[in-house]
């Protein structure tokens, strides 16, 4: 079964990836801390979309779409337009090279977020195991 | 859509004549003691001078070079006012030349948020020059700036690439005095670029002509280099060859041998190169079955006639092997001199900062804890990777 994005059943199923990852938990023991991902509306969709994922010594706390940046507190923000959150979905785009080259914007305290490659890239790694389907 | 970045790169025999035609008041020389001592800081001034270029030196640079030390070296760039930033020696003093360069221009940021998101905004106090006297780190050419924690004994990997240098001189001259050792552990620093720039995840085609290229400089010219140290030819040769290499990965990523050698760098102080070649044959083992292709490509570069394959990839790891061992350099954690019991009791420090390295981020194959722990006990032994 395939989960349409951006939707909330796409993210409960990311945080469904995310929970049963042996990696992220090992990787991911010591991160605390909650995110907002931003879909920018773009000619590919046409509206804003928010996304919270709670993230509390590897596993998920809570996943949810939500109104906007501002309906839940979180520390990390991470931005990106439909197309750019697809193609990474897709695994077309490593979303770190994504970061450096602007196509995503992130805010919160890059120090702490530096010292977790690891979590980050086995973040990516359950995104490529949801199975997703776009709007055409 | 991705980046290639590069400085200015000044290169050849008199290379350092670019600094005669400088622009600007006042110069910063960051630099080590020895540098100082080996009159390669006085070679800088006489060319400064002919630019009426005021200079000031910094050579309180320890090898890896802590936050500690950035922010002593950037303090002294806020008393001088330098329009001009000169990171002159390995590695080292390069790196912390380009923290503190950033940390003269952003006073706002702390050295471990230096990273390659958004606008750093340099360039409006001062520009930087790297000058190499070590063929190997590739540092002058790429925006890449280790710094260790001391408090956590932790490499950190930092840079932006906003960082880079905006004129690297590449001299051999500068690099002529190197004693064999250090000629040794650089030179393999500049392979371990080449290998892990080729096969990283973030290697590209305008990456991988640069990387093939140095690994077979390397090959061809380390052992002379080391081997006989009037051989110029040699040396020249492996000058340019760790600038492509710091192009080529500089461009791309590493990988796993440097997350593996900064740990042990950061725990028991063994020279960066050393520690990252010392690692890379196992790593490639680890590697093997995830893209062989990539290292039979690279030892058929190299001049090594191999099966193809996983069995290419192997036969790569035992030819890189066999240069450590004609060099002198240790093939195993053993051979490096270090204790087992001291390092079965950081294994798991070991492991973890390994893993949490930026590197790691390219790899092609990720391992999971208990796999980079067996990596490092495989290293130790000199074990070949079988898993």
């Amino acid at each position: 079964m395939a989960f349409k994005f951006p939707s909330d059943e796409w993210v409960k199923e990311f945080a469904r990836q995310i929970n049963s990852s042996k990696a992220y938990e090992e990787s991911g023991k010591d991160w605390e801390g909650d995110w907002i991902f931003t879909v920018e509306a773009d000619d590919a969709y046409p509206k804003a979309v928010y996304f919270f994922i709670g993230l509390y010594h590897g596993k998920v706390t809570d996943a949810a779409l939500i109104e906007s940046e501002n309906a839940r507190e979180a520390q990390y923000f991470m931005r990106g337009s439909f197309t750019t959150w697809r193609k990474t979905i897709e695994g077309k785009l490593d979303p770190i090279q994504g970061l450096m080259t602007r196509k995503f914007k992130l805010k919160g305290n890059l120090a702490k977020v530096l010292r977790y490659p690891r979590s980050a890239k086995e973040l990516v790694n359950c995104v490529l195991r949801v199975p997703s389907e776009f709007p055409s | 859509m991705w980046n290639f970045v590069s400085p200015r790169i000044v290169f050849g025999e008199g290379a350092l004549d670019a600094l005669d035609e400088l622009q600007g008041h006042r110069a910063l020389v960051v630099t080590d003691i020895n540098i100082v001592r080996l009159g390669l800081v006085d070679n800088v001034k006489a060319h400064l001078t002919k630019a009426g270029i005021d200079m000031h030196v910094f050579d309180q640079v320890e090898s890896d070079p802590s936050v500690q030390t950035a922010y002593q070296g950037a303090q002294m760039a806020q008393d001088v006012q330098p329009d001009w930033i000169i990171g002159l020696g390995g590695g080292s003093p390069i790196d912390a030349a380009k923290a503190i360069w950033v940390l003269y221009e952003r006073p706002d940021i702390e050295p471990a948020a230096i990273a390659p998101v958004g606008d750093l905004g340099l360039r409006k106090k001062a520009r930087l020059i790297t000058i190499p006297t070590t063929s190997g780190t590739g540092a002058e050419v790429t925006w890449a700036i280790v710094l260790t924690d001391t408090t956590e004994k932790r490499k950190m990997g930092l840079g932006h690439p906003e960082n880079i240098a905006d004129i690297a001189i590449v001299d051999p001259e500068m690099a002529a005095g190197m004693p064999p050792r250090l000629t040794a552990d650089t030179g393999l620093d500049a392979l371990v670029h080449a290998v892990e720039g080729y096969t990283c995840s973030w290697h590209t085609d305008l990456t991988d002509g640069l990387c093939l290229h140095a690994a077979r400089l390397v090959f061809r010219y380390l052992p002379r280099a080391v081997s006989d140290d009037r051989d110029m030819e040699a040396r020249e040769r492996m000058h340019y060859a760790a600038t492509c290499a710091g192009l080529g990965f500089g461009n791309a990523m590493a990988s796993m041998a440097h997350a593996m050698g900064h740990s042990l760098g950061g725990a028991f102080h063994v020279p960066h190169g050393r520690a990252v070649a010392l690692f890379l044959p196992y790593t490639i083992e680890f590697f093997s079955s995830q893209a062989p292709d990539r290292f039979a490509e690279l030892a058929a570069s190299a001049g090594f006639l191999n099966a193809g394959g996983e069995q290419g990839a192997r036969q790569f790891a035992h030819q890189i092997r066999r240069l450590c061992h004609d060099i002198g350099n240790p093939n195993s954690v053993s051979e490096a001199g270090i204790d087992r019991k001291a390092y079965e009791e950081q294994l798991d420090k070991l492991a973890d900062d390994a893993m949490n390295d930026t590197q790691m981020v390219t790899a092609v194959r990720t391992p999971s804890f208990e796999e980079t722990r067996r990596l490092f006990l495989y290293a130790y032994d000199g074990r070949i990777v079988d898993f």
